[in-house]
């Protein structure tokens, strides 16, 4: 299951939703707004995506864990629009036979969606600042055939 | 050809528009349009240098043709998650 939503995200539906018989480790990781950055104080955070594309590279992203771990079932769900201070914008979850490959699988489908998934935060801070964040460094992954796989470094 | 171009998060902020329309030559390539885009819309052109295009909803690299697409995105380092 991969969504988009504008709602507060219920954690314990997307957990539940991996659950599965054959199944005995089960992953839930939520990113919820921090209040502190160093000293710096955020209010909220306001989340924009481009929405088809965001679903589409979700999909791929789950479908390329697959073919890396032995997973059985795996939820995304992004959450766009405010997110206030300690409610969550993503809630990823994975259900495997045994812990390694749900740890793994879920910890790298966080890492790559931050780096490829088209979704953007608004900082908006206590002292009246707000700022896009769009991180410099190491560009995302760029594919010309849509395999997530490859690893083709595409020039910003 | 005139091409439109959807924008996200800062570049739709700093331009005031969801989406900007540009004209193009017909065999005009991703890197064509990041110039073009670049020479009407200055204010974005440290973003734009930052930023990915992607072409039907995929990344595309600057060699590919644009004519026969069908949705040009201009994607800015994401902050998802």
């Amino acid at each position: 299951m991969v969504s988009i939503t504008h709602n507060p995200i219920d954690t314990a539906a997307v957990l539940a939703s991996v659950k599965d018989a054959d199944c005995g480790a089960n992953v839930l990781f939520v990113g919820t707004t921090r209040r502190m950055t160093g000293k710096r104080e955020t209010t909220r955070l306001e989340y924009e995506c481009y929405e088809e594309m965001a679903r589409a590279k979700m999909m791929s992203l789950v479908d390329a864990a697959r073919d890396r771990w032995p997973i059985v079932k795996t939820s995304i769900v992004h959450r766009v629009g405010v997110v206030e201070i300690g409610e969550a914008s993503i809630a990823v979850a994975v259900s495997a036979a045994h812990r390694s490959a749900s740890f793994d699988a879920a910890s790298w489908l966080l890492e790559r969606l931050k780096q490829e998934v088209p979704v953007w935060k608004r900082e908006v801070w206590a002292d009246g600042q707000e700022e896009w964040i769009h991180p410099q460094g190491e560009a995302a992954p760029v594919t010309k055939d849509d395999s997530d796989r490859d690893s083709t470094k595409a020039t910003p | 050809m005139m091409k439109r171009v959807l924008l996200f998060a800062a570049a739709k902020e700093s331009v005031g528009q969801d989406s900007i329309t540009v004209e193009l030559p017909d065999t005009a390539t991703v890197a064509d349009l990041r110039k073009q885009l670049v020479s009407e819309y200055p204010v974005i052109r440290d973003l734009v240098a930052r930023s990915f295009i992607a072409v039907d909803q995929q990344f595309a690299s600057n060699d590919v043709l644009i004519a026969d697409a069908k949705e040009i995105a201009l994607i800015p380092p994401v902050s998802g998650g």
